[in-house]
Protein backbone atom coordinates (compact mmCIF):
# COMPACT_ATOMS: atom_id res chain seq x y z
CA UNK A 1 0.00 0.00 0.00
CA UNK A 2 2.73 2.23 0.54
CA UNK A 3 4.12 1.94 -2.65
CA UNK A 4 0.61 2.31 -4.07
CA UNK A 5 0.50 5.52 -2.13
CA UNK A 6 4.17 6.87 -3.05
CA UNK A 7 3.63 5.98 -6.62
CA UNK A 8 -0.14 7.95 -7.21
CA UNK A 9 1.59 10.86 -5.39
CA UNK A 10 4.29 11.09 -8.12
CA UNK A 11 1.69 10.66 -10.75
CA UNK A 12 -0.19 13.49 -8.99
CA UNK A 13 2.30 15.27 -9.49
CA UNK A 14 3.40 15.05 -13.00
CA UNK A 15 -0.02 15.66 -13.97
CA UNK A 16 -0.12 19.09 -11.79
CA UNK A 17 3.04 20.12 -13.64
CA UNK A 18 2.09 18.93 -16.77
CA UNK A 19 -1.59 18.25 -17.54
CA UNK A 20 -1.11 16.35 -20.57
CA UNK A 21 -2.72 13.72 -22.29
CA UNK A 22 0.11 11.68 -21.42
CA UNK A 23 0.39 11.93 -17.72
CA UNK A 24 -3.73 11.26 -17.72
CA UNK A 25 -2.96 8.33 -19.60
CA UNK A 26 -0.41 6.85 -17.15
CA UNK A 27 -2.87 7.63 -14.29
CA UNK A 28 -5.68 5.53 -16.01
CA UNK A 29 -3.34 2.91 -16.46
CA UNK A 30 -2.47 2.86 -13.07
CA UNK A 31 -6.20 3.02 -11.53
CA UNK A 32 -6.33 -0.83 -13.65
CA UNK A 33 -4.44 -1.79 -11.15
CA UNK A 34 -6.54 -0.49 -8.22
CA UNK A 35 -9.76 -2.01 -9.22
CA UNK A 36 -7.84 -5.31 -9.52
CA UNK A 37 -5.79 -5.10 -6.52
CA UNK A 38 -9.17 -4.27 -4.78
CA UNK A 39 -8.46 -1.00 -3.67
CA UNK A 40 -12.11 0.77 -2.99
CA UNK A 41 -13.35 3.79 -3.95
CA UNK A 42 -12.93 5.51 -0.82
CA UNK A 43 -9.60 4.23 -0.31
CA UNK A 44 -8.53 6.04 -3.37
CA UNK A 45 -10.36 9.39 -2.00
CA UNK A 46 -8.19 9.26 0.91
CA UNK A 47 -4.90 7.89 -0.85
CA UNK A 48 -5.63 11.47 -3.26
CA UNK A 49 -5.99 13.39 -0.13
CA UNK A 50 -2.76 11.98 1.52
CA UNK A 51 -0.89 12.85 -1.24
CA UNK A 52 -2.02 16.13 -1.90
CA UNK A 53 -1.35 16.80 1.96
CA UNK A 54 2.42 15.39 1.51
CA UNK A 55 2.99 17.59 -1.96
CA UNK A 56 4.23 21.36 -0.36
CA UNK A 57 2.10 24.47 -1.13
CA UNK A 58 -0.24 23.14 -2.90
CA UNK A 59 -2.97 25.80 -5.02
CA UNK A 60 -6.74 26.08 -4.66
CA UNK A 61 -6.35 25.85 -8.13
CA UNK A 62 -4.59 22.84 -8.06
CA UNK A 63 -6.35 20.92 -5.83
CA UNK A 64 -8.97 21.86 -8.36
CA UNK A 65 -7.31 20.10 -11.21
CA UNK A 66 -6.43 17.39 -9.64
CA UNK A 67 -9.71 16.21 -9.37
CA UNK A 68 -9.43 15.38 -13.42
CA UNK A 69 -6.76 13.01 -12.07
CA UNK A 70 -9.28 11.58 -9.72
CA UNK A 71 -11.63 11.30 -12.33
CA UNK A 72 -9.66 9.14 -14.47
CA UNK A 73 -9.63 6.58 -11.52
CA UNK A 74 -13.14 7.02 -10.83
CA UNK A 75 -14.21 6.57 -14.71
CA UNK A 76 -12.31 2.34 -14.06
CA UNK A 77 -14.61 1.63 -10.87
CA UNK A 78 -17.82 2.59 -12.98
CA UNK A 79 -16.38 -0.05 -15.80
CA UNK A 80 -15.84 -2.51 -13.05
CA UNK A 81 -19.89 -1.60 -12.20
CA UNK A 82 -20.86 -2.02 -15.15
CA UNK A 83 -19.19 -5.31 -15.21
CA UNK A 84 -20.73 -6.64 -12.88
CA UNK A 85 -24.31 -5.42 -13.03
CA UNK A 86 -23.72 -7.42 -16.57
CA UNK A 87 -22.16 -10.55 -14.90
CA UNK A 88 -25.41 -10.23 -12.20
CA UNK A 89 -28.21 -10.09 -14.89
CA UNK A 90 -26.16 -13.32 -16.58
CA UNK A 91 -26.49 -14.87 -13.09
CA UNK A 92 -29.95 -14.15 -12.93
CA UNK A 93 -30.96 -15.01 -16.68
CA UNK A 94 -28.57 -18.89 -15.31
CA UNK A 95 -30.76 -18.90 -12.45
CA UNK A 96 -34.39 -18.52 -14.21
CA UNK A 97 -32.75 -21.28 -16.37
CA UNK A 98 -32.06 -23.69 -13.95
CA UNK A 99 -35.08 -23.31 -12.12
CA UNK A 100 -36.87 -23.66 -15.22
CA UNK A 101 -34.84 -27.05 -16.18
CA UNK A 102 -35.41 -28.36 -12.15
CA UNK A 103 -39.28 -27.72 -12.62
CA UNK A 104 -38.72 -30.14 -16.37
CA UNK A 105 -37.35 -32.50 -13.93
CA UNK A 106 -40.00 -32.38 -11.16
CA UNK A 107 -42.47 -33.53 -13.70
CA UNK A 108 -40.46 -35.42 -16.38
CA UNK A 109 -38.71 -37.52 -13.47
CA UNK A 110 -41.18 -37.47 -11.13
CA UNK A 111 -41.72 -40.16 -8.79
CA UNK A 112 -45.13 -42.36 -8.81
CA UNK A 113 -45.20 -43.99 -5.48
CA UNK A 114 -47.23 -48.12 -6.29
CA UNK A 115 -49.60 -49.93 -4.29
CA UNK A 116 -49.18 -53.64 -3.64
CA UNK A 117 -51.40 -54.79 -0.66
CA UNK A 118 -49.18 -56.45 2.22
CA UNK A 119 -46.56 -54.08 1.46
CA UNK A 120 -45.78 -50.51 2.63
CA UNK A 121 -43.57 -48.14 1.29
CA UNK A 122 -41.78 -44.53 2.11
CA UNK A 123 -39.27 -43.03 0.20
CA UNK A 124 -37.21 -39.45 0.10
CA UNK A 125 -34.71 -38.11 -2.11
CA UNK A 126 -33.44 -34.36 -1.52
CA UNK A 127 -30.89 -33.02 -4.25
CA UNK A 128 -27.73 -31.27 -2.79
CA UNK A 129 -28.50 -28.36 -5.25
CA UNK A 130 -31.86 -27.48 -7.62
CA UNK A 131 -31.30 -30.16 -9.42
CA UNK A 132 -31.32 -34.05 -8.62
CA UNK A 133 -28.80 -36.82 -9.84
CA UNK A 134 -30.38 -39.70 -8.08
CA UNK A 135 -33.93 -40.95 -8.59
CA UNK A 136 -36.51 -43.39 -7.37
CA UNK A 137 -39.05 -45.53 -9.14
CA UNK A 138 -41.86 -47.67 -8.43
CA UNK A 139 -43.80 -49.68 -10.77
CA UNK A 140 -46.89 -51.62 -10.06
CA UNK A 141 -49.82 -52.82 -11.34
CA UNK A 142 -52.46 -55.30 -11.07
CA UNK A 143 -49.90 -58.33 -10.41
CA UNK A 144 -48.56 -59.35 -7.53
CA UNK A 145 -45.04 -58.07 -8.24
CA UNK A 146 -43.76 -54.34 -7.33
CA UNK A 147 -40.70 -53.13 -8.79
CA UNK A 148 -38.51 -50.35 -7.28
CA UNK A 149 -35.18 -48.81 -8.43
CA UNK A 150 -32.96 -46.26 -7.53
CA UNK A 151 -30.21 -44.92 -9.46
CA UNK A 152 -27.32 -42.20 -8.97
CA UNK A 153 -26.03 -40.56 -11.68
CA UNK A 154 -21.98 -39.44 -11.29
CA UNK A 155 -21.72 -35.81 -10.71
CA UNK A 156 -24.98 -33.24 -9.85
CA UNK A 157 -26.68 -30.84 -11.02
CA UNK A 158 -28.46 -30.47 -14.76
CA UNK A 159 -26.04 -33.26 -16.70
CA UNK A 160 -26.69 -35.28 -13.88
CA UNK A 161 -30.68 -35.50 -14.39
CA UNK A 162 -30.56 -35.07 -17.99
CA UNK A 163 -28.81 -38.80 -17.79
CA UNK A 164 -31.74 -39.61 -15.59
CA UNK A 165 -34.21 -39.28 -17.76
CA UNK A 166 -32.70 -42.35 -19.80
CA UNK A 167 -33.12 -44.74 -16.88
CA UNK A 168 -36.79 -43.44 -16.63
CA UNK A 169 -37.44 -43.47 -20.05
CA UNK A 170 -35.90 -47.22 -20.14
CA UNK A 171 -37.74 -48.91 -17.14
CA UNK A 172 -41.13 -47.04 -18.54
CA UNK A 173 -40.19 -49.04 -21.36
CA UNK A 174 -39.49 -52.44 -19.97
CA UNK A 175 -42.96 -51.59 -18.70
CA UNK A 176 -43.87 -55.23 -16.98
CA UNK A 177 -43.32 -55.41 -13.09
CA UNK A 178 -42.54 -58.91 -13.00
CA UNK A 179 -39.65 -57.95 -15.44
CA UNK A 180 -36.15 -59.94 -13.89
CA UNK A 181 -34.16 -57.33 -12.34
CA UNK A 182 -31.17 -58.54 -13.82
CA UNK A 183 -32.59 -58.36 -16.99
CA UNK A 184 -33.83 -54.66 -16.30
CA UNK A 185 -30.02 -54.04 -15.68
CA UNK A 186 -28.54 -55.88 -18.45
CA UNK A 187 -31.18 -53.77 -20.61
CA UNK A 188 -30.68 -50.58 -19.00
CA UNK A 189 -26.92 -50.75 -19.21
CA UNK A 190 -26.95 -51.25 -22.96
CA UNK A 191 -29.17 -48.35 -23.51
CA UNK A 192 -27.08 -46.22 -21.05
CA UNK A 193 -23.49 -47.43 -22.42
CA UNK A 194 -24.44 -45.96 -26.08
CA UNK A 195 -25.44 -42.62 -24.89
CA UNK A 196 -23.03 -41.51 -22.32
CA UNK A 197 -19.79 -39.97 -22.21
CA UNK A 198 -16.50 -41.56 -20.85
CA UNK A 199 -16.75 -40.14 -17.36
CA UNK A 200 -20.26 -40.39 -16.66
CA UNK A 201 -21.86 -43.35 -15.42
CA UNK A 202 -25.00 -44.01 -13.61
CA UNK A 203 -24.91 -46.46 -10.34
CA UNK A 204 -28.22 -48.74 -9.65
CA UNK A 205 -30.21 -50.80 -7.72
CA UNK A 206 -33.23 -52.53 -8.51
CA UNK A 207 -35.59 -54.86 -6.93
CA UNK A 208 -38.88 -56.88 -7.57
CA UNK A 209 -40.96 -58.01 -4.47
CA UNK A 210 -43.48 -60.93 -5.52
CA UNK A 211 -46.17 -60.90 -3.23
CA UNK A 212 -47.23 -64.69 -3.76
CA UNK A 213 -43.77 -66.02 -2.67
CA UNK A 214 -42.98 -63.21 -0.33
CA UNK A 215 -39.33 -62.96 -2.82
CA UNK A 216 -37.31 -60.15 -2.84
CA UNK A 217 -34.86 -60.02 -6.10
CA UNK A 218 -32.56 -57.79 -6.47
CA UNK A 219 -29.67 -57.07 -8.73
CA UNK A 220 -27.11 -54.28 -8.92
CA UNK A 221 -25.26 -52.18 -11.30
CA UNK A 222 -22.21 -51.02 -9.06
CA UNK A 223 -25.19 -49.09 -6.61
CA UNK A 224 -24.61 -48.83 -2.42
CA UNK A 225 -25.57 -51.97 -1.38
CA UNK A 226 -29.29 -52.32 0.44
CA UNK A 227 -29.98 -52.62 3.59
CA UNK A 228 -32.07 -55.92 4.58
CA UNK A 229 -33.60 -55.60 7.90
CA UNK A 230 -34.96 -59.15 9.58
CA UNK A 231 -37.05 -57.91 12.47
CA UNK A 232 -37.12 -61.34 14.23
CA UNK A 233 -33.55 -61.10 14.50
CA UNK A 234 -33.48 -57.29 14.75
CA UNK A 235 -30.50 -57.53 12.80
CA UNK A 236 -29.18 -55.68 9.35
CA UNK A 237 -27.97 -57.31 6.71
CA UNK A 238 -26.15 -56.20 3.56
CA UNK A 239 -27.57 -57.34 0.08
CA UNK A 240 -24.05 -57.35 -1.73
CA UNK A 241 -24.62 -60.70 -3.53
CA UNK A 242 -25.42 -59.54 -6.67
CA UNK A 243 -22.98 -56.69 -7.27
CA UNK A 244 -22.26 -56.19 -11.17
CA UNK A 245 -20.51 -53.17 -12.72
CA UNK A 246 -21.72 -49.67 -12.84
CA UNK A 247 -24.22 -48.63 -16.04
CA UNK A 248 -22.24 -47.08 -18.52
CA UNK A 249 -18.85 -48.23 -18.74
CA UNK A 250 -19.11 -51.53 -21.06
CA UNK A 251 -21.54 -52.97 -23.68
CA UNK A 252 -22.30 -56.33 -22.85
CA UNK A 253 -22.64 -56.94 -19.17
CA UNK A 254 -24.86 -59.78 -17.71
CA UNK A 255 -26.03 -58.99 -13.98
CA UNK A 256 -26.48 -61.44 -11.60
CA UNK A 257 -29.26 -61.57 -8.89
CA UNK A 258 -30.16 -62.50 -5.10
CA UNK A 259 -33.02 -62.83 -3.27
CA UNK A 260 -34.29 -62.72 0.54
CA UNK A 261 -37.14 -64.00 1.60
CA UNK A 262 -39.58 -60.74 3.44
CA UNK A 263 -41.41 -62.17 6.52
CA UNK A 264 -43.67 -59.38 9.06
CA UNK A 265 -42.34 -56.29 9.56
CA UNK A 266 -39.48 -57.10 7.59
CA UNK A 267 -37.57 -53.96 5.21
CA UNK A 268 -35.63 -53.27 2.37
CA UNK A 269 -33.49 -49.87 2.66
CA UNK A 270 -31.92 -48.83 -0.38
CA UNK A 271 -30.16 -45.83 -0.41
CA UNK A 272 -27.37 -43.79 -2.25
CA UNK A 273 -23.72 -42.55 -1.55
CA UNK A 274 -25.65 -39.50 -0.21
CA UNK A 275 -26.87 -41.05 2.66
CA UNK A 276 -23.68 -43.51 3.22
CA UNK A 277 -21.00 -40.27 2.58
CA UNK A 278 -22.60 -38.49 4.84
CA UNK A 279 -19.88 -36.70 7.04
CA UNK A 280 -19.49 -34.58 10.17
CA UNK A 281 -17.98 -30.72 10.10
CA UNK A 282 -14.66 -32.77 11.63
CA UNK A 283 -14.47 -34.68 8.08
CA UNK A 284 -15.84 -38.33 10.22
CA UNK A 285 -17.39 -40.45 7.62
CA UNK A 286 -21.34 -41.91 8.68
CA UNK A 287 -20.31 -45.97 9.48
CA UNK A 288 -22.34 -48.74 8.90
CA UNK A 289 -22.80 -49.20 12.54
CA UNK A 290 -24.42 -45.38 12.64
CA UNK A 291 -26.53 -45.26 9.92
CA UNK A 292 -28.40 -48.99 10.99
CA UNK A 293 -28.65 -47.37 14.56
CA UNK A 294 -29.89 -44.13 13.33
CA UNK A 295 -32.58 -46.69 11.23
CA UNK A 296 -33.44 -49.11 14.43
CA UNK A 297 -34.34 -46.30 16.57
CA UNK A 298 -37.09 -45.48 14.50
CA UNK A 299 -37.66 -48.90 12.68
CA UNK A 300 -41.42 -49.24 14.22
CA UNK A 301 -42.43 -46.04 12.25
CA UNK A 302 -44.76 -46.43 9.04
CA UNK A 303 -41.80 -46.19 6.23
CA UNK A 304 -43.13 -43.05 4.74
CA UNK A 305 -42.51 -41.62 8.46
CA UNK A 306 -39.23 -43.59 8.65
CA UNK A 307 -37.07 -42.17 5.98
CA UNK A 308 -38.02 -39.07 7.33
CA UNK A 309 -36.75 -39.19 10.74
CA UNK A 310 -33.55 -40.69 9.41
CA UNK A 311 -32.80 -37.97 6.89
CA UNK A 312 -33.23 -35.57 9.51
CA UNK A 313 -31.10 -37.53 12.05
CA UNK A 314 -28.74 -37.39 9.27
CA UNK A 315 -29.17 -33.51 8.43
CA UNK A 316 -28.03 -33.44 12.32
CA UNK A 317 -25.07 -36.00 11.90
CA UNK A 318 -23.34 -33.26 9.04
CA UNK A 319 -24.74 -30.15 10.66
CA UNK A 320 -27.18 -29.38 8.45
CA UNK A 321 -24.31 -29.07 5.38
CA UNK A 322 -25.70 -31.46 2.36
CA UNK A 323 -23.03 -32.33 0.07
CA UNK A 324 -24.39 -35.21 -2.06
CA UNK A 325 -28.53 -35.77 -3.43
CA UNK A 326 -29.87 -37.94 -0.69
CA UNK A 327 -32.34 -40.80 -1.42
CA UNK A 328 -33.73 -43.42 0.73
CA UNK A 329 -36.37 -45.78 -0.34
CA UNK A 330 -37.89 -48.39 2.22
CA UNK A 331 -40.57 -50.75 1.43
CA UNK A 332 -42.19 -52.88 4.25
CA UNK A 333 -43.49 -56.71 4.67
CA UNK A 334 -46.80 -55.65 6.70
CA UNK B 1 -8.70 -29.28 0.07
CA UNK B 2 -5.81 -29.69 -2.36
CA UNK B 3 -4.44 -32.01 -4.72
CA UNK B 4 -1.08 -33.24 -5.71
CA UNK B 5 -0.41 -35.00 -8.73
CA UNK B 6 3.29 -36.00 -9.64
CA UNK B 7 3.48 -37.59 -12.92
CA UNK B 8 6.96 -39.71 -13.31
CA UNK B 9 8.48 -41.71 -15.93
CA UNK B 10 10.03 -45.32 -14.17
CA UNK B 11 10.96 -46.68 -17.45
CA UNK B 12 9.74 -46.28 -21.38
CA UNK B 13 7.25 -48.35 -20.76
CA UNK B 14 5.91 -46.89 -17.57
CA UNK B 15 4.64 -43.95 -15.97
CA UNK B 16 3.63 -43.91 -12.56
CA UNK B 17 0.97 -41.26 -11.33
CA UNK B 18 1.06 -40.58 -7.54
CA UNK B 19 -2.43 -38.56 -6.26
CA UNK B 20 -2.15 -36.86 -2.95
CA UNK B 21 -5.35 -35.56 -1.29
CA UNK B 22 -9.32 -36.21 -2.04
CA UNK B 23 -10.60 -36.40 -5.41
CA UNK B 24 -14.30 -35.46 -5.25
CA UNK B 25 -16.22 -32.83 -7.42
CA UNK B 26 -13.80 -29.59 -6.97
CA UNK B 27 -9.96 -31.43 -7.62
CA UNK B 28 -11.24 -33.81 -10.04
CA UNK B 29 -11.17 -31.43 -13.45
CA UNK B 30 -7.59 -30.82 -12.12
CA UNK B 31 -7.04 -34.14 -11.90
CA UNK B 32 -8.20 -35.38 -15.31
CA UNK B 33 -6.52 -31.96 -16.85
CA UNK B 34 -3.12 -33.80 -15.34
CA UNK B 35 -4.11 -37.24 -16.73
CA UNK B 36 -5.04 -35.72 -20.31
CA UNK B 37 -1.28 -34.58 -20.05
CA UNK B 38 0.04 -38.51 -20.22
CA UNK B 39 0.76 -40.24 -23.43
CA UNK B 40 -0.81 -43.43 -23.45
CA UNK B 41 0.07 -44.33 -26.90
CA UNK B 42 4.08 -44.08 -25.86
CA UNK B 43 3.91 -46.65 -23.05
CA UNK B 44 2.56 -49.81 -21.75
CA UNK B 45 1.62 -48.79 -18.12
CA UNK B 46 0.26 -46.35 -16.56
CA UNK B 47 0.21 -46.99 -12.20
CA UNK B 48 -1.92 -44.89 -10.40
CA UNK B 49 -0.68 -44.82 -7.22
CA UNK B 50 -3.78 -43.61 -4.25
CA UNK B 51 -1.35 -44.23 -1.50
CA UNK B 52 -2.29 -41.24 0.15
CA UNK B 53 -5.72 -40.34 -1.32
CA UNK B 54 -8.27 -40.38 1.35
CA UNK B 55 -11.03 -40.03 -0.33
CA UNK B 56 -13.10 -39.75 -3.59
CA UNK B 57 -16.28 -39.94 -5.01
CA UNK B 58 -18.00 -40.60 -7.98
CA UNK B 59 -17.06 -37.54 -9.85
CA UNK B 60 -13.31 -38.69 -8.91
CA UNK B 61 -14.43 -42.60 -10.07
CA UNK B 62 -15.27 -40.72 -13.47
CA UNK B 63 -11.67 -39.53 -14.22
CA UNK B 64 -10.42 -42.76 -13.15
CA UNK B 65 -12.69 -44.97 -15.65
CA UNK B 66 -12.57 -41.90 -18.33
CA UNK B 67 -8.51 -42.62 -18.52
CA UNK B 68 -8.83 -46.65 -17.87
CA UNK B 69 -11.23 -46.56 -21.29
CA UNK B 70 -8.45 -44.06 -22.68
CA UNK B 71 -5.74 -47.20 -22.07
CA UNK B 72 -8.31 -49.64 -23.70
CA UNK B 73 -8.17 -47.26 -26.78
CA UNK B 74 -4.25 -46.93 -26.45
CA UNK B 75 -3.62 -50.55 -25.66
CA UNK B 76 -2.08 -49.30 -22.24
CA UNK B 77 -2.91 -50.95 -19.40
CA UNK B 78 -3.91 -48.33 -16.14
CA UNK B 79 -3.18 -50.00 -12.86
CA UNK B 80 -4.42 -48.74 -9.81
CA UNK B 81 -2.51 -49.11 -6.48
CA UNK B 82 -2.14 -48.38 -2.50
CA UNK B 83 -6.03 -48.36 -2.20
CA UNK B 84 -7.15 -47.81 1.21
CA UNK B 85 -9.93 -50.09 2.65
CA UNK B 86 -12.38 -47.46 1.80
CA UNK B 87 -11.19 -47.17 -1.50
CA UNK B 88 -11.25 -50.68 -2.25
CA UNK B 89 -14.57 -51.26 -1.01
CA UNK B 90 -15.88 -48.29 -3.40
CA UNK B 91 -13.80 -50.07 -6.79
CA UNK B 92 -16.19 -53.72 -5.43
CA UNK B 93 -19.26 -51.98 -4.88
CA UNK B 94 -18.92 -50.40 -8.20
CA UNK B 95 -17.51 -53.39 -10.24
CA UNK B 96 -14.75 -52.15 -11.06
CA UNK B 97 -12.39 -53.93 -9.25
CA UNK B 98 -13.76 -56.50 -11.88
CA UNK B 99 -11.95 -54.37 -15.13
CA UNK B 100 -9.52 -52.47 -13.58
CA UNK B 101 -6.59 -54.22 -12.04
CA UNK B 102 -6.50 -52.46 -8.46
CA UNK B 103 -4.07 -53.37 -4.96
CA UNK B 104 -4.74 -52.30 -1.81
CA UNK B 105 -1.90 -50.59 0.54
Amino acid sequence: MLAIQAQYKELLSQYLKHQTERNLYLGQNFSRLFVRKNITPEEVISIHKKALEEMDAVTSAEIFTSFEFLTEFMIQYGLALRDHKILLEQQEEMKHEIELAAKVQNTMLRTESANLDGIDIGYLSKPAGQMNGDYVYFQSDDTDYLGVGVADVVGKGIPAALCMSMVKNGLDTLGQTNISPAYALDVLNRIVVKSIADHMFISMFYGRYDNETSLFTYASAGHEPALYYNSEEQKFYDLDQANGLLLGILPDVHYLEGNIELKQNDLIIIMTDGVTECRTDEERFLTREELTEFIFEVIDEPPEQLVRSVYRRLEKFQSFHQRDDFTLAVIKKL
Amino acid sequence: MELTVNIKSENENQVVIAIAGEIDAHTAPQLREELFGVDLNSIQEAVLDLSNVGYMDSTGIGVIVAFYKNGIAKNSEVKLVGLSPRLKRLFDITGLSGIIHVEEA
